[in-house]
């Protein structure tokens, strides 16, 4: 066949090609995950939409009357507007948990697909890069999604929703890169499930999403100012309510790209102990 | 014999050492590699041959030593070395979730291929490694040996000027590595160097330009297949086998038959120019084999020899 001839003619004739580019290489690793993507979608339905609805349901509209009936809501708030750009914060911290954990171990140990893109022309980075570009990629999908979703239902007052989006996706990446260091670590997936007790449950019940953070016992707060959800909760919140004070806004910004910085410092570092050997 | 002159060199190794903690796996290797060569590592597990595939394919820092692949130094270079190998590794790593084409699709873009270029090379692969009518299917439910050609159609998508295959064949049937033995000539004579480990003898042999035996970490002996059967073995083998639990016993018996012999488990081996003189050496001594055999020397004996050990697992 002609074809055949084609692809062994020449071969080694073809001469050095230009290196990647920064956006190729990560470019690569990206499209491999939609790849990957298109075919794993539908588990994914439940996580990512049914539970933030139920979320929105139930809390929101149902304990949210009874707030609202009782206080007039938390201050001044209807509680649905308190609590839905919260839950877009939350939901981006799930995500990013959710494809930072059992995903990346995958590739790490079980089909060795990182090792096999180290093969190639990528760099541990390109790998890293790739990949948590794509999990923002899903985070900024769900964020979408969910704040479509809420505004139909009435969770939203005002355009500053749109802001949301952005806030969710920094939020995620602050529990990305540092998980991603974190699995990096870890030789079995036993090790999640103490991150997902310790961790994702806590800081969802205690980081100001369904109650302000100074309703917790004084000894409790402080636990929330160093967690990122705290901080994206209250972003979020600013944006979507409008009651935006530059100060305060730019302290909780600072506060999850430091996550993000010093996650990625860590990540490069493990990734590579762990897969140049 | 290649008459290259040093800018021939491909690939050129100088004290190679390669350290696990305090484990050396492999140490203080020499070797060079000429362009176009068909070039073999071969040797016992645990040999370190792997460990060598993964240092000159930059994927795994030496731990001292010199290395240079295409003239540049995989401790500063590995992305550019990287771009123009084609690499097999020991184990299959593979998407099972994905198709077969897909897998192929995926990794020619790590290479910097447009989608249309990996597509259209995509289905010569297939071809190649006879797998098109699986194109589509999954890769998880597909036998070893398909997933090994898969594996190998995979390295060649970014026509490679150096080819890098661990254990290739293995796990492949008789008909599939017949196969493969004469793509990995094609490839030869269009002028890419290949380097291969294997554990079979006969692939070895029929394939490789030049070889190294690797035993320990360390390079034993070094040739063509000719010149090593020549260097370390007779023209020809006398095996015999014994009704005896212990082979060791008659081997006293067979003392001034043949230049050396052999203990096996199951038979003993005897070296010698002229093996029929010497099967009939050993039945005028009175001994009866239960059967007895005359061929000629392969890398086996060159390896047995070398290594004390057989490489048939
Ligand atoms: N990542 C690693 N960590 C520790 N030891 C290792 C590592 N990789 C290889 N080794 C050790 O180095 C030695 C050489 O291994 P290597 O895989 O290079 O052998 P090999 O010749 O390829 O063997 P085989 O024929 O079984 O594939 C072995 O003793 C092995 O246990
Ligand atoms: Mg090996």
């Amino acid at each position: 066949m002609s074809q055949q001839t084609d692809v062994f003619a020449g071969r080694g004739a073809h001469g050095v090609r230009p290196p990647l580019s920064t956006a190729e290489r990560i470019g690569s690793v990206v499209w491999y995950q939609v790849v990957v993507y298109k075919r794993t979608w539908r588990g994914t339905i439940i996580s990512r939409f049914v539970s933030p609805l139920f979320f929105l349901l139930s809390m929101g509209i149902g304990l949210g009357s009874l707030v609202d009936a009782r206080s007039g809501g938390v201050g001044g708030v209807p509680y649905l507007q308190y609590l839905v750009p919260a839950i877009v914060a939350v939901q981006a911290m799930w995500v990013s948990i959710g494809e930072s954990t059992y995903a990346v171990l995958g590739n790490l140990m079980w089909d060795r697909m990182y090792q096999t893109m180290l093969g190639t022309p990528l760099r541990v980075r390109d790998v890293l890069a790739g990949h948590i570009s794509a999990v923002v990629g899903h985070i900024a999908m769900a964020s979408v999604i969910f704040v479509a979703v809420a505004a139909a239902f009435g969770g939203f007052s005002s355009w500053g929703a749109v802001w949301c989006v952005p806030v969710a996706v920094l939020t995620g990446l602050a529990f990305t890169v540092p998980v991603f260091a974190f699995t990096a670590t870890q030789e079995s997936d036993s090790g999640f499930n103490i991150l997902f007790r310790l961790v994702v449950t806590p800081l969802m019940l205690f980081s100001g999403t369904f109650f302000p953070v100074e309703s917790l016992p004084v000894w409790l707060q402080p636990i929330a100012w160093v967690t990122p959800l705290w901080h994206g909760v209250e972003a979020s919140r600013a944006v979507a309510l409008g009651t935006v004070d530059p100060p305060w806004l730019a302290l909780h910004l600072s506060v999850l790209v430091a996550f993000v910085v010093v996650g990625w410092v860590l990540a490069v570092r493990l990734f590579t102990r762990r897969l140049v050997k | 014999m290649s008459e290259g002159t040093a800018d021939d060199v491909l690939l050129e190794a100088r004290g190679l050492t390669k350290m696990f903690g305090s484990f050396t796996a492999v140490e203080n290797v020499d070797f060079a590699v000429q362009r176009g060569e068909l070039f073999g590592f071969l040797g016992p597990n645990g040999a370190g041959k792997s460990s060598t595939m993964r240092m000159i394919g930059a994927v795994s820092p030496a731990t001292s030593g010199t290395l240079r692949v295409f003239g540049l130094d995989p401790a500063a270079d590995g992305p550019r070395i990287r771009a123009r190998l084609g690499v097999v590794p020991q184990e299959d790593q593979l998407d099972q979730e994905l198709t077969v084409q897909e897998n192929l699709w995926v990794y020619g873009r790590y290479f910097g291929l447009s989608r249309a270029q990996v597509k259209e090379r995509t289905a010569g692969l297939l071809e190649f490694a006879q797998l098109s009518e699986r194109a589509k299917d999954r890769v998880e439910p597909l036998s070893g040996g398909m997933k090994r050609r898969l594996t190998i159609a995979r390295s060649l998508i970014s026509s490679p000027e150096l080819l890098l295959l661990d254990e290739p064949t293995t796990g492949l049937d008789p008909q599939a590595r017949h196969l493969l033995w004469d793509r990995l000539f094609r490839l030869k004579r269009q002028g890419v160097t290949i380097i291969l480990t294997t554990h079979y003898m006969d692939e070895a042999e029929q394939l490789c330009d030049r070889l190294v035996v690797m035993d320990h970490g360390r390079i034993v002996a070094e040739g063509s297949p000719r010149s090593l059967i020549e260097q370390y073995s007779t023209r020809e083998v006398l095996e015999l086998r014994f009704d005896a639990h212990d082979h060791a016993e008659y081997a006293g018996k067979l003392a001034g038959i043949g230049e050396r012999v052999e203990v096996l488990p199951d038979r003993l081996l005897v070296y010698t120019e002229d093996g029929d003189a010497a099967a009939a050496a050993v039945h005028s001594r009175g001994l009866a084999p239960l059967s007895s055999l005359v061929r000629r020397s392969t890398l086996e004996d060159v390896f047995l020899h070398l290594t004390g050990r057989t490489l048939v697992d």
